[in-house]
């Protein structure tokens, strides 16, 4: 399966096929999720409206979670059979992920201020999540900083496989450690304890987080083969003009004695 | 009206939430489409110096 999708052709076709879906169902999810959250489900009897801000802090932390599963997973392919398109899905992923990351510790700590009283305490949870951010960062600052594609390629792959050691610690960090956030109330062996008037359009809102980051990697990806192409347009015309170059004078060899 | 927008006393922490939701995620759409759009616009310069 996976060589049928690796090749850049028939994953373009298909691409361009399911995107505006993406587009289109992720802009109608939004439209029936953000007034079922900001207007309709009933504020929390201990949070009263703050708990509103739930319904974009958790899509953004599961996303940026499966995101980074999405990075790792895609690093392994790559890294074991070298599909240029896992690398490509890799690079697209990483900035959406950082993405989410961010917005999940920003509206965290928006969150945090009025229920806490604290912006911030290094506590598991946060802290794991911010490991969980500072390891997109520096997947794209590594890839950024080597030169040699493929050398990078294989670098990012490695550090974005070994981060994923970080996404259990983050998910299990409330019941491992003692912590101000509060433990998983969806996502729980017994089924969800959140209350079905929350988890409704908190599930709403996730699915359209989900599917507008799909358009949004799939869309990356198609960039990245399209860069790719040009990439390698560029070197073959820079090869021509060099051949070129040295036909047109045969004896312009290099001479150190005539230089000197 | 009022109501809503006073989110119970909280309106500064719940809308600067979302506006940052906002900024954010329109932020990740635009760079998607503007490295797109840039893309398909050198690759189509090269193709046609290929052309010529």
């Amino acid at each position: 399966m996976w060589s049928y999708f690796a090749n850049p052709e028939r994953f373009d076709r298909l691409a361009r096929a399911v995107i505006p879906w993406c587009w289109g169902s992720a802009a109608l999810l939004f439209v029936i999720g953000l007034p079922w959250a900001l207007v309709v489900s009933p504020p929390d009897y201990q949070q009263s409206d703050t708990v509103r801000i739930m319904y974009v802090h958790v899509p953004a932390a599961w996303l940026a979670m499966f995101a980074y599963a999405g990075l790792g997973a895609s690093s392994f392919v790559y890294f074991i059979w070298r599909h240029n398109l896992a690398d490509v899905a890799a690079r697209a992923i990483a900035p959406a992920g950082a993405v989410f990351a961010f917005l999940c510790l920003a509206t965290g700590a928006i969150w945090g201020k009025p229920m806490w009283g604290a912006w911030w305490v290094w506590d598991a949870r946060l802290t794991s999540m911010l490991v969980l951010f500072l390891l997109y960062l520096g997947y794209m600052a590594l890839r950024a900083a080597i030169e040699d594609e493929r050398l990078a390629a294989r670098a990012g792959a490695i550090l974005a496989m070994a981060g994923l050691i970080n996404l259990p610690i983050i998910k299990f960090s409330v019941d491992w450690w003692n912590t101000l956030h509060q433990p998983a109330s969806v996502i729980r062996f017994d089924g969800p304890t959140i209350h079905a008037s929350k988890l409704w359009p908190l599930s709403v809102m996730a699915i359209a987080f989900t599917v507008l980051f799909t358009a949004i990697v799939l869309t990356g990806m198609r960039t990245l083969i399209l860069t790719r192409r040009a990439d390698a347009l560029e070197r073959a015309e820079e090869r021509r003009q060099e051949t070129e170059a040295r036909s047109a004078e045969p004896n312009a060899v290099f001479n150190p004695e005539a230089a000197s | 009206m009022t109501e809503f927008f006073a989110m119970g006393g909280y309106a500064g922490w719940v809308w600067s939430s979302y506006a940052i939701a906002l900024v954010c995620v329109g932020a990740l759409i635009w760079r998607t489409l503007a490295a797109r759009s840039a893309a398909k616009t050198r690759l189509e310069a090269l193709l046609k110096e290929d052309e010529a």
